[in-house]
């Protein structure tokens, strides 16, 4: 296992230092020039040329790539020029909620899509299992924002149960924070049930197929235990599989997500600051979530091998 | 029993037709809802259309009528013709964005797949540095700092589907390079050239063909998405995404500027999704593979 951890780790690295030499290139390669955005309608010759200099601009580009990744490592992603907050400040303001929002989802969705793939592969072939699968094929086809509309539509215009904008913090009122979430939280779910529900009732029906049940079968054991308790556990493998698929759109999703609903999360941070152009929080925003999605990838890694013994040795 | 056997041998023969016969009315009407909006899309500027731009103010969120058949938006542009030339952009960068990335992703996955060695390290790890990024963010980062406009939106998001072709097609070259047709072509003497575009080439194209497909469905999405939240194609060009935002402003008085538009996006990103889904069943030889 130690070695396993370790041969991840060893890749982890390059990974990481590809995806910061993506990030700064992408800031800094492109045309768009921080000195000038900065200055705006104060952008004499000798201004910019004068901020370049402070800004370490005029500098060769590897040069700045060092000194950039240098205060990195130290924790130093650079500070607004509109606000004046720091990256990490900002960052850590907006992280909770966005977090709040994406377990409230992938706990939606679960709770729509597990007992539904277990009802489809038990009777799988018959006219419901038929229905639901065309229905989450459909529900596929639904994109995060549209559901979203729809969602505000009913439950905020016509049956004005919910509100469709606004957040209060947790801690301020738990009651209020839950009802500016449920909406946001059920859009993103319902665009995550379907492959839930698709992957694991495929797995369900191979492994109802297999001896161990027929032999739970013939010792005359109760459909439901058969299902919940001998059949729901080997694919548990499949259930972190699409976790980890999911998290990279989970977080996309949240983008949207955040913008429509006017949840102060990473996603709106990161469009708010494309939009008044605050290049430094952007750069480093993107970065942060870039290197915390590889994180995450990097500890789902390790769950399979923790619950399936053959990656770890190298056999699968 | 005659009678018995002979029903019995006619099912069998009538097998291999099941296989066409699976594609339903569906298919077909997701077939021709695609040809439909292919038609209207190329075809836009010789309808018999109202402008998609002009204006009318007196005419603000106007009800269905004959002069508009599906009424006006919120600046009384008419949203028959909106809706159409939304239809162009997401076809442009639906199908335009998907062709780069199966060209060079196919491309680059024939080729790792078949050579094997640095090459293919040294792709596969390129192609897992571009997926270490959450898609959107990368898109938004890069849009931000290049400026809105509808060809880098087409190449961003090319670039972006590189990977995944590339994965298909490195899968699929890697398993048909150990089969006999190939090994026997490289015994009779032939070029890699010609292994790669007379044997491979055939077998690999029908893969990503159908992943092609739903490819399409995937960018319809992005850039509806991108569009929705105003940082797709710049205004005042129609497009899907855009114009559900707008319509999210007066969900209260008029829902149907935001719902026609999502209609037609479900519409067309379902029928991409069932035409590539039944593709890549007929594809894909595993039974019952999702």
């Amino acid at each position: 296992m130690a070695f396993f951890v370790a041969r991840r780790l060893l890749y982890l690295l390059p990974v990481l230092i590809a995806v910061s030499l993506l990030t700064f290139s992408i800031s800094s390669l492109l045309p768009g020039d921080l000195a000038y955005t900065i200055l705006a309608d104060q952008a004499t010759p000798e201004n910019l040329a004068a901020l370049r200099r402070d800004m370490g601009l005029d500098q060769p580009i590897w040069w700045r790539y060092f000194s950039w990744l240098g205060h990195v490592l130290q924790g130093d992603f650079g500070r607004s020029f509109r606000t004046g907050q720091t990256v990490l400040q900002a960052v850590s303001e907006r992280l909770p909620v966005s977090i709040e929002l994406m377990l409230l989802a992938e706990f939606g969705a679960l709770a729509i899509g597990v007992p539904l793939a277990i009802v489809c592969a038990a009777r799988s072939g018959g006219p419901f299992d038929r229905f639901m699968t065309g229905t989450a094929f459909a529900m596929l086809s639904v994109p995060t924002f549209l559901s979203a509309i729809l969602l505000i539509y009913f439950f905020a215009v016509e049956l004005r149960w919910l509100p469709a904008t606004g957040y209060v913090p947790f801690a301020e009122d738990p009651v209020g924070n839950l009802r500016f979430m449920v909406l946001p939280a059920m859009t993103l779910a319902l665009a995550e049930w379907p492959g839930i529900m698709r992957i694991l009732r495929s797995d369900m029906i191979a492994t109802l197929q297999e001896d161990y049940i027929a032999l739970a079968k013939a010792k005359g054991l109760t459909p439901a235990r058969i299902l919940f308790v001998h059949a729901l556990k080997p694919s548990s493998l499949t259930l972190v599989t699409i976790t980890g698929i999911n998290i990279g759109r989970l977080i996309g999703g949240a983008l949207i997500v955040e913008t429509v609903f006017a949840l102060p999360g990473i996603g709106r941070l990161l469009v708010g600051s494309i939009a008044t152009r605050d290049l430094i929080i952007l750069q480093g925003v993107v970065l942060l979530v870039a290197a915390g999605f590889v994180i995450m990838n990097f500890i789902v890694d390790l769950l399979y091998a923790v619950l399936d013994p053959r990656i770890r040795h190298g056999h699968a | 029993m005659a009678t018995l056997e002979l029903t019995l041998d006619e099912e069998i023969l009538a097998q291999p037709l099941k296989r066409g016969r699976r594609l339903g009315p569906l298919f077909w009407a997701a077939i021709g809802w695609v040809v439909l909006v292919f038609a209207v899309a190329i075809f836009a500027d010789f309808l018999p259309l109202p402008s998609s731009t002009d204006m009318d103010m007196l005419e603000r969120r106007a009800p269905f009528s004959a002069a508009h058949w599906l009424g006006t938006d919120g600046l009384g542009r008419d949203e028959l013709a909106r809706l159409i030339y939304g239809a162009r952009i997401s076809l442009i960068v639906g199908l335009c964005a998907p062709i780069i990335g199966l060209t060079i992703g196919g491309a680059l996955g024939m080729l790792s797949g078949y050579f094997r060695g640095r090459f293919e390290t040294l792709v596969v790890g390129s192609m897992d540095v571009l997926l270490a990024f959450p898609p959107l963010i990368l898109v938004l980062a890069i849009i931000a700092f290049l400026g809105q406009s509808i060809f880098n939106l087409t190449i961003i998001l090319g670039v972006l589907s590189v990977p995944a072709s590339m994965r298909v097609a490195r899968a699929a070259t890697l398993t048909l390079s150990r089969r006999e047709f190939v090994i026997a072509a490289q015994a009779l003497g032939a070029s890699h050239a010609r292994i790669l575009l007379r044997e491979l080439l055939p077998n690999v194209i029908l893969p990503l063909f159908a992943f092609f497909l739903l490819g399409v469905a995937v960018i319809i999405v992005v850039e509806g998405a991108l569009s929705f939240l105003g940082l797709g194609v710049p205004p005042p060009i129609s497009s899907w995404g855009s114009m559900i935002g707008e319509g999210r402003e007066s969900l209260d008085i008029a829902p149907r500027l935001a719902f026609l538009p999502a209609a037609a996006m479900f519409l067309t990103v379902l029928s991409f999704n069932l035409v590539g889904d039944a593709l890549r069943a007929l594809t894909d030889p595993r039974q019952g593979a999702l």
